[in-house]
């Protein structure tokens, strides 16, 4: 329990670390890039509105910088992130609400099995040192090199075109409403294929080789000498005794790990044009639309807090030393 | 990329037999290299260093120019075909080598010089410094790094390629640091260091002279994973737009394949050159770190032949903490042998 209070108490110092390095970034850097937005959609926004993006961007000079500080998360605490330029006049927490689900089901869920496939290849790898399975190790090497959205055109290029049955941009069938019924999950999953095996391929090696450098260090630790000696079964010494302790590391390598996946993940959801938060932002950047990046930075940052924490709970459930004291 | 000058001076020059000392010499100074995979890497590396130095003298064509070979496919004229508006893209990726090498080389050293200083004297100095520094470099870690870098890379105008090198390398130093906070906790109470604090070293030449040497390969291999990480972001940053679109890199050359609709036109030529230059550097710099691993801890070695024929007949498969005994004579005559080689 001590564990997981001090975790927690780290993820909401990081929270706050993040949030705070989103007040001051476009204070520190030179130019004003949202008064112009601003003047330029002069009429078109409501005074509140313009009071609230003051607030998010730091354009009310003549108060202290504290005093800003402390606006501005009064602010956040309403969930107020302000207006969205490109879909003006949603508001950005809003705008953000609509594609969140798309983000969490596609990178969450590949990041997962990405995880899982390359752990358990890993495990073989490691444990049959010499095998086939090392053979295989240049080429992930290769392909992880590979930038996901590049490989990704590939894909679109390979697999996708006029007639396939993949679709190449979207995250469903145009002129279906999302909902949860026969037309539109099939359709949502079908779309999904493409990105989902993309993340996974360039992902993956990784994990394989991290699992399989711990396999190849456990494995010769003397436990499992004994365990051998005490005539276990292959399979049992594999799997309870070497690929449970080897696990420990690439679980905790995977919680700090995550900001960089999900970063590049992101990518391919602009390539095959996925409704989630990474195509959001490209708009966002394209468009020069401050409030909503800003916006989703935060929410990107609070999610991969969320997984960490997530991943920090199955660490507890794996070591049991870390419930014991 | 090599171990540290010192530890390859320690093999004694011209002592004891004649031509013996030389020879063993020559070979631990080419040891690292000697490594397939590291070998592999260099040499690839080296090609992309030429490339990066006399790429803009020996492009064909301007890579700006127009033409009016519009959108042709790979030819003698032109290698890799051209653009929507005549440009050779051949030229393009010849001059773009240079903007991804250095913007690659600056992050990293940058990112390199910062993990030094922060991991090292969180590991060495322990206590307050240590928990400040080390929560500094967790957050850093766990904030995602790349959303990050686009945001502050577009609040500027037209980011160059400086800026953004300053901004990958100010932002992706926390792995680096981790690592090697987690080393140095473990020198620092190493014999050689407490004598060298016992004689009363200064603590800057204790990091320097005693720690830092023995942490060589580890920086190494934190250089070139924060240069491939480098290369990825500045590419990624040229393709969505963000970075400067009037100089080339890789990244610029995909920003307008996908702009201008390449793959529904069919013009794969466009946007395959560029992704396999960026693939196959990351491989080589992969294939170095790799190297770098195996040189530091041999077990990550992939094993050559792993089933062995024994003595009476059966195969046995070769294992970590396993030694078949294979052949029951002669394998310890052969060991004496060695032995006698060794100390003659």
């Amino acid at each position: 329990m001590r564990f997981l209070l001090q975790r927690m108490a780290f993820y909401l110092f990081t929270a706050w670390a993040a949030i705070t390095l989103n007040f001051f970034i476009p204070r520190i850097v030179p130019g004003d890039p949202v008064q112009s937005l601003i003047s330029r959609n002069q009429g078109r926004i409501s005074a509140d509105a313009i009071a609230s993006l003051r607030v998010l961007f730091g354009l009310d000079s003549d108060r202290s910088l504290w005093e800003q500080y402390v606006a501005y998360w009064g602010q956040l605490l309403h969930g107020d992130l302000g207006l969205s330029f490109t879909f003006f006049p949603a508001p950005v927490s809003e705008v953000i609400g609509s594609s969140l689900p798309w983000t969490v089901g596609l990178v969450g869920v590949t990041t997962v099995v990405s995880f899982l496939l390359g752990t358990a290849l890993g495990v073989g790898a490691g444990w049959r040192r010499g095998s086939w399975i090392d053979g295989l190790l240049p080429a992930t090497t290769f392909l992880s090199s590979i930038p996901y959205f590049w490989l990704g055109l590939v894909a679109i290029a390979l697999f996708a075109g006029p007639g396939s049955f993949f679709p190449s941009s979207g995250g469903y069938e145009p002129g279906l409403v999302p909902a949860f019924d026969a037309y539109f999950i099939p359709s949502a999953l079908q779309h999904s294929i493409l990105p989902a095996a993309t993340i996974l391929v360039s992902s993956m090696s990784g994990w394989i080789l991290s699992m399989r450098n711990m396999m190849v260090t456990v494995a010769s630790e003397d436990y499992i000498t004994v365990a051998h000696a005490k005539g276990l079964s292959e399979r049992r010494v594999a799997l309870s005794y070497a690929a449970r302790n080897a696990l420990l590391p690439n679980v905790s390598g995977f919680a700090l790990s995550l900001g960089f996946i999900v970063g590049g993940t992101l990518l391919v959801e602009i390539v095959f044009s996925y409704p989630g938060l990474g195509f959001q932002l490209f708009q966002a950047v394209g468009s020069k639309d401050y409030p909503l990046m800003q916006g989703i930075f935060l929410i990107i940052t609070i999610s991969v807090l969320v997984a960490n924490l997530l991943a920090d709970v199955a660490y507890l459930l794996l070591d049991p030393r870390t419930r014991k004291s | 990329m090599t171990i540290s000058p010192s530890s390859i001076e320690q093999v004694i020059p011209g002592q004891g037999a004649m031509a013996q000392p030389s020879a063993r010499a020559r070979r631990r100074r080419f040891r690292f290299v000697a490594n397939a995979k590291a070998a592999t890497g260099l040499a690839l590396l080296g090609v992309y260093v030429l490339l990066a130095v006399i790429g803009p003298w020996i492009a064909p064509y301007d890579p700006d120019a127009r033409s009016a070979d519009v959108l042709q496919a790979p030819s003698t004229r032109h290698w890799f075909g051209t653009t929507h508006l005549g440009q050779d893209i051949f030229s393009q990726i010849l001059v773009g080598a240079r903007s991804v090498m250095v913007v690659g080389l600056i992050a990293g050293v940058l990112a390199t010089i910062l993990s030094v200083l922060i991991g090292v004297t969180a590991g060495y100095l322990g206590g307050a410094a240590d928990e400040g520094l080390s929560a500094l470099s967790n957050v850093f870690l766990v904030i995602p790094a790349l959303p990050l870098i686009i945001i502050v890379a577009s609040l500027v105008d037209q980011a160059g390629d400086l800026l953004v090198a300053l901004i990958i390398g100010l932002t992706s130093w926390a792995w680096g640091a981790r690592v090697l906070r987690a080393q140095t906790l473990s020198l620092r109470r190493r014999d050689y260091v407490e004598a060298a604090r016992a004689n009363g070293e200064r603590t800057w030449r204790i990091i320097g002279f005693e720690v830092l040497p023995n942490l060589t390969a580890i920086i190494a291999s934190g250089f070139v994973g924060t240069v491939i990480f480098a290369v990825m972001s500045e590419i990624t940053l040229a393709f969505i737009g963000i970075s400067s679109v009037s100089s080339w890199n890789w990244g610029t050359i995909l920003f307008w394949a996908q702009g201008q609709q390449a793959l529904a036109q069919g013009a794969w030529w466009w946007f395959v050159p560029a992704g396999l230059a960026i693939a196959l550097l990351g491989t080589a710099l992969a294939l170095i770190n790799f190297g770098i691993d195996e040189f530091v801890s041999p077990r990550l070695r992939t094993g050559g032949r792993t089933r062995i024929r024994t003595a009476d007949g059966r195969t046995v498969r070769m294992r970590v903490g396993f030694t078949p005994v294979l052949a029951p004579t002669a394998a310890p005559v052969e060991m004496q042998d060695t032995r006698k080689d060794q100390t003659r």
